[in-house]
């Protein structure tokens, strides 16, 4: 009787659309209640992102929910000529972008949420050197992608290692098995990571920005809900006392 | 007489209020031995008015315009004051009218609920359940995202596989040669309209309802049965005053849902991305076909059923007649069951196989629905498919080949 129930709800707690093939994705530690992760992730989307990508259903106060002071978000972030309430814009032609990149740089307000956390974090580790690419690099989870390394100042370049395998009926296939650093960065790898993990986080915050405000007033409401119950049910049971 | 007594009773002269009350709820006598499964039907009735009024505020700040209907969303989400709690509530309310509504229908399967004399009273239910899943349907393309936009194009395309009127009839429905603003403008108005079609339909419902009175777990007609309790001479012995004791009873089962309900809009709104799916956090857009379109869970098994059946002499129209069939044989379901009882509890093994089946067939199919189509997975489908219908086609003759137990003259607890 209670089967439909049960498989509904384990229908409902396992992840549905996973994207991106097989290809393994790290997993982000994210922790959108780190705010110093966070003020460094708003500095890096700012001086690397925003030049192509908007995040056009966001407005630039939203970033003092970090607890970075008005002057120093108006100063430090913000273009010259832009309010905290206006929307976090490029100044990018869609038109030009897409002669340049094939096709104009996506906005990344919901970034996190169309391809969740891990996928972001790992992207942005996952550049290698692909010389038949027009800007020279290639993603091991994002295969010809449009997009140049924009950080490859700070992280190296690497290459990608791949196995060759052939099946039974003599395809061949290529097995990512890892990256070999070419030229090293300004960043070390763990530097390296944690500013792409700073990032995911960003694009995780941004994405859902009431989730704080939800979880805790979501407690509260639970709470508030169970005192009620708990009346409600010796009112049930003050009223069927009459019932035999 | 006190000065409310006044007014009640000027009012009674003009309007039957006390009469109303009574006859449907202080007066309405309900068998005493509901179980949980009949919670549901209040919970949906609450449901449906979570949606419309969450519905219609979304509706003040929402823009059904193609290029502002995405960036509109987002808006409500973040700029307007506690429209993300708002909108979440309306996203989870959908998923959750669904799940209780196949744990009602569910529940009528169990008990009987659809046999003599309330056969009207079930294929009402079912004009409810249509009118729903239209209003379902028209709300998703609301957001605009990929989903939505894909999801609906999949869809329409279906009517276009009807010979002869199809492909008249999708640009009748679409207003376009392709889902556009002006699907989306359309399916606005009706997503507003159709909850108040609902709304009135649940009223029918409930006035069928306590024409015939409720069915309870045991399958026993209390009219039938003995007359006389402490609240009246001439009612059923076995029933109780439908308030205030299934009011008080209905109230407590309202309060555990709310705590499941807020448990999921404030923790997990996407609901593990069933509820509230990834792909339509991307703006739509008619030059990118998404590389995998899957309905909201609670059409997928339907889904499941259309791609099951192969296309051949030339059309697919034959696994849109499937998917229909999946839903008009439900609407049968009165006379396909020749069963001697209503209840599970006095049937036999062989009809508590088929349910059993039935339920598992069901989830399966609605698993397979939103996965890509494979090989295996096209098998399983056609197997679940066959056997989703064998459990109607075949219930007039397993429900009466079936061993049933004797049934009481009076409810048990």
């Amino acid at each position: 009787m209670k089967k439909l129930l049960i498989a509904i709800v384990m229908l409902a707690s396992s992840p549905a659309f996973a994207s991106g093939g097989n290809i393994h994705l790290d997993h982000a530690d994210v922790d959108i209640t780190d705010q110093a992760s966070l003020q460094r992730g708003a500095k890096y989307f700012v001086n690397y992102c925003l030049n192509c990508h908007s995040m056009k259903y966001e407005r630039w106060q939203r970033m003092l929910e970090f607890d970075i002071p008005e002057d120093l978000l108006k100063q430090n972030l913000m273009p010259s000529n832009a309010k905290p309430g206006d929307l976090m814009t490029t100044a990018m032609n869609p038109d030009d972008a897409a002669n340049w990149f094939g096709a104009p740089p996506p906005d990344l307000t919901l970034e996190a949420r169309l391809r969740g956390d891990d996928w972001i974090y790992t992207y942005l580790r996952s550049f290698y050197i692909d010389e038949s690419r027009p800007f020279g690099v290639n993603n091991i989870i994002f295969d010809k992608v449009g997009m140049p390394h924009v950080l490859w100042e700070l992280q190296g370049m690497q290459k990608a290692i791949f196995e060759e395998h052939k099946d039974d009926s003599g395809h061949e296939s290529h097995v990512f098995k890892g990256f070999e650093m070419v030229k090293p960065g300004k960043m070390s790898t763990e530097e390296y990571d944690q500013m792409a993990l700073d990032l995911t986080n960003f694009f995780s915050y941004m994405g859902d920005p009431s989730k704080l405000k939800r979880h805790s007033l979501g407690i509260k409401v639970l709470l508030f809900l169970l005192v009620f119950f708990i009346f409600a049910y010796l009112l049930k049971k003050e009223y069927w006392k009459d019932v035999h | 007489m006190s000065a409310l007594q006044n007014m009640v009773g000027w009012i009674d002269d003009r309007f039957p209020m006390t009469k109303v009350w009574n006859e449907h709820l202080a007066q309405y006598y309900a068998p005493k031995n509901f179980n949980f499964w009949y919670f549901m039907g209040s919970l949906a009735m609450m449901v449906l008015v979570i949606q419309i009024l969450t519905g219609l505020w979304l509706a003040m700040m929402y823009k059904p315009d193609a290029n502002l209907a995405f960036a509109s969303v987002e808006y409500i989400m973040r700029d307007v004051n506690w429209g993300w709690l708002i909108r979440y509530m309306h996203s989870t309310g959908a998923s959750m009218f669904f799940l209780v509504i196949y744990l009602h229908m569910f529940r009528g399967l169990m008990y009987g609920s659809y046999r003599k004399p309330r056969e009207l009273l079930w294929l009402i239910g079912m004009i409810i359940y249509v009118a729903m899943m239209a209003t379902a349907f028209m709300g998703y393309l609301l957001p605009w995202g990929q989903m939505s936009l894909w999801g609906a194009a999949v869809i329409v395309n279906l009517f276009q596989a009807i010979p002869v009127v199809g492909e008249d009839l999708a640009v009748w429905i679409r207003g376009d040669y392709v889902i556009s603003d002006v699907t989306l403008n359309r399916f606005f108005a009706l997503h507003f309209l159709l909850p108040f079609v609902l709304a009135a339909l649940v009223f029918v419902h409930i006035v069928a309802l306590h024409k015939v009175g409720s069915n309870n777990p045991d399958g026993i007609e209390i009219k039938k049965g003995p007359k006389g309790n402490r609240w009246s001479d001439t009612a059923p012995a076995d029933g109780i005053p439908f308030h205030p004791y299934y009011s008080v009873k209905d109230i407590a089962g309202v309060i555990v849902f709310l705590m499941f309900f807020a448990g999921i809009v404030f923790f997990a709104p996407e609901g593990g991305g069933y509820f509230l799916e990834a792909p339509n956090f991307e703006p739509a857009n008619p030059l990118k076909t998404p590389e995998h379109i899957a309905p909201v869970w609670y059409f997928t098994p339907y889904y499941a059923i259309l791609r099951a059946v192969p296309s051949f002499a030339g059309t697919q129209v034959w696994g849109v007649l499937a998917m229909g069939a999946a839903i008009v044989v439900l609407f049968l379901l009165p006379w396909l069951d020749r069963s001697p009882v209503k209840s599970i509890r006095y049937k036999g093994g062989l009809y508590k196989g088929f349910l059993a089946m039935f339920v598992i067939v069901f989830v399966v199919l609605g698993w397979l629905g939103t996965q890509p189509v494979t090989d295996l997975y096209t098998l399983l489908a056609q197997i679940a498919t066959t056997l989703y219908f064998a459990f109607f086609f075949l219930m007039p003759w397993y429900s009466k080949a079936d061993k049933t137990k004797p049934v009481p003259e009076r409810v048990t607890k």
